[in-house]
């Protein structure tokens, strides 16, 4: 039984979460809401830090809290990397590490502690003390701690939320790697459509307490009527495959489900799987294929439905290349010019595909 | 240069403050605990009877630790009832005088220390396996540990100090409750000026050194 099954329903002065979500036991689980959507409480029923009377919880066939009993936090074989750190001042990093580690019986061990160094590249801080680490090594070091606990869950809320850009970019590639290479499954809390691009296997969208949607990356990014206002960021994210590198032009063709696209190369290797983002400003429609245009990226669409946008002169068109859903934001007037109902055929115009990873 | 019977009200001063420091630890970090994070009505209550030993005349806490101990009084006739004997005049009775008098100061730094720690190593520790004692001695402890060491400092210094409740249940014994307070006012009682000066020249330079303890123990770290 790989799944997680959570049910929560406890009072806020401002909102109430209000859940009953079956997720996915593997894989990494975007919880993605604006705030105060109750994002960071879901994940603290989880962990047991919230007292959530009547509440239910099962991870992967462990019953960690039922009517009958709650186990209390440090029963719950988790590892929990707050935003901020939280690292232990009065212990080094190696110290930090081992904090976790020696707590949990070698028999349940999963990961060996050079494993976790290796893997956050934490091995040149072991010996600092944790107010001599910057921003992003204070949170590979809390990643790293989490991880050394050998959890069966790990959540993780905002890890990157208290860091800037730079830092940001910096992390990222680790993150990639826990989830290319650790078969934990992974609740991370977010509110920055980029983060959930780049890491996500699925979403879990939260609004006022409540489970709005849930469900695949792709399709719950490319569903018209997500209450969640993205603003400039709604767009979908797919994976592809590398099928050919262009020396001369930098250039990468991608082939995915229903199409292919070319992008900057990112220096993906041939045959490998990367994921393409692609924000529904950067696509335009036209009745007609022109070729007399700088942009590339030209695919046949069949338009699918639409629906308002926030602002009254713009409209959403969900469009279908192949068996991969697009978005497209147009104005409202150029939706009437095009005369565009649902089933005609159309030629997507891609401005800007991205590659997150 | 001591007389024998100062060297022993030295000693004895020594004594009951290294007991009455221990004690005050043991029995102060629990309520201080209990008081940093209790959101409960009584810890308002109970952290104003904690404290009330700063505000009246230490005669007056000494009066009624008398009463309540001695043979008319409600402990103390219990303790009569129980077969033990009465806490007034002893030095075991000096150190439950001393505790109670000096818990303030114990309480209130350690209180503070713990605040200051605040619930989020707390729960990044039980995330990380560890249950509350563990928590309490592998992060609490050593997190307050500036704030045990002033507790410390203080409760020692304090009780080295202290006269009025002495006085009230101690009674002026030699040897068993006639503590160095006592002996510099029977000296000067005697006219003994002489030797109160060594006595009360010694207060001075203790009560200075426990002040420059404290101080760097706020400005570096070196412990």
């Amino acid at each position: 039984m790989v799944s997680i099954r959570a049910r929560f329903r406890l009072s806020y002065p401002a909102f109430t979460l209000d859940v009953d979500l079956d997720l996915p036991g593997r894989g990494i689980t975007a919880v993605f809401g604006h705030s105060g959507s109750g994002k960071t409480s879901l994940l603290r029923c989880i962990a047991g830090l919230e007292r959530a009377a009547g509440g239910f919880l099962a991870v992967n066939g462990e019953t960690w809290q039922d009517g009958a009993r709650r186990l209390p936090v440090h029963r719950r074989p988790l590892g929990y990397v707050f935003q901020e750190a939280r690292l232990f001042a009065h212990l080094n990093v190696a110290d930090n590490l081992d904090f976790g580690y020696r707590r949990v019986p070698p028999g349940e061990r999963r990961v060996a502690l050079e494993q976790v160094v290796e893997l956050l590249d934490v091995a040149a801080l072991l010996d600092r003390q944790t107010d001599r680490l910057s921003g992003g090594e204070r949170q590979r070091v809390a990643i790293a701690r989490a991880l050394a606990s050998s959890p069966r869950l790990l959540l993780m809320d905002e890890p990157l939320a208290a860091l800037d850009q730079a830092r940001k970019q910096e992390i990222l590639p680790y993150l990639e790697r826990l989830h290319d290479e650790l078969e934990i499954p992974v609740l991370y809390v977010s509110h920055s459509p980029d983060e959930v691009a780049r890491l996500a296997d699925q979403v879990v969208v939260l609004a006022g307490g409540r489970a709005v949607a849930q469900g695949p990356l792709s399709e719950t990014l490319a569903r018209l009527d997500l209450p969640l206002r993205l603003g400039e960021e709604v767009g979908v994210v797919f994976t592809g495959r590398v099928i050919e590198r262009n020396a001369e032009w930098h250039l990468a063709r991608i082939g995915f489900a229903g199409g292919e696209v070319w992008v900057r190369d990112g220096g993906a290797a041939i045959g490998r799987s990367v994921r393409l983002r692609i924000l529904a400003r950067d696509v335009s429609l036209a009745r007609h294929r022109h070729d007399d245009t700088s942009i590339m990226n030209l695919l046949p669409a069949t338009v699918i439905a639409q629906a308002a946008e926030d602002h009254p002169a713009l409209a959403l068109i969900q469009l279908r290349v192949g068996t991969t859903l697009l978005l497209a934001r147009l104005t409202r007037h150029s939706l009437s010019r095009l005369a565009l109902a649902p089933g005609e055929q159309v030629w997507a115009q891609i401005k800007a595909v991205a590659l997150v990873g | 240069m001591l007389s024998p019977a100062d060297l022993t009200a030295v000693w004895l001063t020594l004594k009951l403050a290294g007991t009455t420091t221990l004690v005050l630890l043991l029995v102060g970090t629990p309520i201080a605990w209990w008081l940093a994070r209790s959101r409960h009505w009584a810890s308002g209550p109970i952290g104003a009877l904690v404290t009330l030993p700063l505000v009246p005349p230490p005669t007056v806490l000494g009066f009624y630790l008398l009463v309540l101990l001695g043979p008319d009084g409600a402990l103390g006739g219990l303790m009569l009832a129980g077969g033990l004997d009465l806490l007034p005049f002893t030095f075991g009775g000096l150190v439950v005088a001393s505790v109670i008098y000096s818990l303030p100061f114990v309480v209130q730094p350690l209180q503070q220390s713990f605040a200051a720690i605040g619930e989020q190593p707390l729960e990044a520790a039980a995330t990380l396996r560890a249950g509350p004692c563990d928590t309490f001695l592998a992060v609490v402890v050593p997190l307050a540990r500036p704030g045990f060491m002033t507790a410390g400092i203080l409760g020692f210094a304090h009780t080295v100090g202290e006269f009025g409740v002495v006085l009230m249940i101690g009674g002026n014994i030699p040897g068993s409750t006639q503590v160095l307070s006592m002996a510099i006012y029977n000296h000067v009682e005697a006219l003994e000026y002489e030797a109160a000066h060594r006595l009360a020249a010694g207060m001075l330079a203790f009560s200075f050194v426990v002040l420059l303890l404290l101080h760097t123990l706020k400005r570096g770290r070196p412990w």
